[in-house]
């Protein structure tokens, strides 16, 4: 086991090695990640019935409909049917809030009307509930083009999203870009380096056997090169979002998506 | 709890047979996974069990191992006979059974 | 010696440099990979053995027959957890000819239990379609026993692609 892994190890770091020295543009325009799964994991996604994402679908729903919270509120007392009021929304997040002066994401809205108008407690990062809701909400704009703003006050946000994408990090002293923007539709190892898009997230992992978010995927790249990676919900992944969103432009939301 | 989905055809000819599709949200724990922070190994805890009657009668059963997939989809075939119920019932490892119902209408 | 060449000396070592830092990142990947799935190296003892055991307590000493069984497998799958199968047997599926139950087994899993499906004559086709956790590249077993007591088997190897990036 250890000289197979050895010897891919070797293979690996010659190919990465090797195409660190070639300049970038092997970036052959905008896919999805759907684009680089194979036949089976395609077909999972295609049908709804087999796609396990759906279950998250479902979960939302429910606790879109769901009064929780002091102002005796559920999500539909104000947003009505999501169908309608939530249709386009995850094509325009993450955004600038004037108000906290920041970029959010879907889930920080979530939690901020559960805070602000629900007076419930806020759900945590990558919890069952957050994940539901971010799906649900997320899944009502799907087939719909992503299409972030990074104009005005968002553009320091997004220029601190690109900074991080383009900054190498960890042990490895490797950044998004090495892999997802110069060695994408290229092998790692046995693994086949994707352009990193969003536009399906928060995606059923078949790997994680469940939903996950995008910044838990971020936390596990920057894990894997060696990296500490930041908490889920930090400004530097909700930068990040913003910028990977604005690569994935004109891509169509997924969400669930099926992923290796 | 498990929350599981279903998709039968509206309705189906006599004689007829038909793909029936299910899947049900559960963690299918192995048993053999250590937990990161205390290095114990987790409990296995899985559905082991899945019956599908119709009209009150075993149609299909599976018996289920670790090595079934985390959120178990399962689908198989039903040979159209009368109008009326297919009955699900998934078992865990403590006997909890979750159970759902689907009508099937038969044409013909 | 000239700056271009430097330049070019500079970059072949950082890339070796780069290169063994990421076998180092690969071997714990690959490691972590393994682990992952919920076996440890000794536990994945299972084999083709186990498999013959596990048809003798069903069936003893009987020979099963090949055919009849169809094993449609992804060529490689993508990630061990998650392995979308489809299992058919070939049957009329009548009162007097049917299968009544196909058992399935992964050669090389820590435990080779997969499944167990039992068929009536109401199933109409003999046909199954899941999704199974498999450790490593390995065979899948099945063994269908007829109405009749007749008993047919079929092997296919499947290829489980180890890791995948991130966490």
């Amino acid at each position: 086991m250890g000289k197979r892994h050895l010897g891919a190890g070797l293979a690996v770091g010659a190919l990465l090695a090797a195409s660190l020295a070639v300049p970038a543009g092997a970036d052959d325009g905008i896919r999805s990640g759907y684009s680089y799964m194979t036949p089976e994991t395609k077909g999972m996604q295609d049908d709804d019935f087999q796609n396990p994402g759906m279950i998250w679908v479902d979960d939302g729903e429910k606790l879109w409909n769901t009064v929780d919270g002091k102002a005796g509120k559920a999500c539909a007392t104000c947003h009505k049917d999501a169908a309608t009021s939530m249709k386009g929304v995850a094509t325009v997040y993450p955004k600038y809030d004037p108000k906290i002066k920041k970029v959010k994401n879907i889930e920080w809205q979530v939690n901020n009307c559960r805070t602000e108008r629900m007076q419930a407690k806020p759900w945590k990062y990558e919890s069952g509930q957050l994940l539901a809701m971010t799906v649900y909400i997320r899944h009502q704009s799907r087939g719909m083009p992503m299409n972030v703003s990074v104009d005005g006050d968002a553009i320091p946000f997004f220029q601190a999203g690109e900074k991080f994408y383009n900054q190498r990090r960890g042990l490895l002293d490797m950044a998004c870009k090495h892999c997802h923007a110069d060695n994408a539709g290229k092998n790692a190892r046995a693994n086949l380096l994707s352009q990193g898009q969003t536009n399906g997230f928060p995606v059923y992992r078949l790997k994680w056997q469940k939903a996950g978010s995008t910044h838990r995927r971020f936390r596990g790249c920057n894990k894997q090169v060696r990296a500490t990676p930041y908490k889920a919900g930090s400004d530097e992944y909700m930068n990040l979002e913003l910028y990977v969103a604005w690569r994935g432009r004109g891509l169509p939301v997924e969400t669930p998506a099926v992923r290796n | 709890m498990a929350k599981a989905r279903v998709k039968v055809p509206k309705s189906v000819k006599k004689g007829e047979v038909f793909e029936v599709k299910t899947l049900i949200s559960h963690k299918m724990e192995t048993g053999q996974r250590k937990d990161k922070k205390t290095g114990k190994k987790i409990p296995r805890m899985i559905i082991n069990k899945f019956v599908c009657t119709y009209n009150g009668k075993e149609v299909f059963t599976s018996d289920w191992h670790p090595a079934i997939s985390a959120n178990p989809y399962m689908a198989f075939f039903v040979k159209a006979g009368e109008s009326g119920n297919l009955d699900f019932t998934w078992t865990d490892d403590k006997g909890k059974a979750t159970k759902k119902s689907a009508k099937v209408t038969v044409t013909g | 010696m000239q700056t271009k060449e430097k330049t070019m000396i500079r970059k072949t070592l950082e890339a070796q440099r780069i290169g063994r830092r990421d076998l180092m990142a690969m071997l714990g990947a690959g490691a972590v990979a393994a682990m992952g799935i919920g076996m440890t190296s000794r536990e994945a003892q299972a084999d083709a053995k186990a498999v013959a055991e596990a048809m003798k307590k069903l069936i003893g000493d009987k020979k099963p027959a090949a055919g009849k069984i169809t094993l449609d497998l992804p060529q490689i799958a993508e990630n061990g957890r998650t392995v979308p199968i489809a299992v058919e047997v070939a049957s009329p599926m009548t009162d007097a000819d049917h299968v009544k139950a196909l058992h399935l087994w992964a050669d090389k899993n820590p435990r080779p239990d997969v499944a167990t499906f039992r068929f009536t004559p109401a199933s109409g086709k003999a046909r199954i379609s899941t999704r199974i956790r498999l450790a490593k590249t390995q065979n899948i077993v099945a063994l269908a026993e007829m109405s009749d007591g007749s008993l047919y088997m079929a092997k296919s190897e499947i290829k489980v692609t180890i890791g995948g990036c991130g966490g």
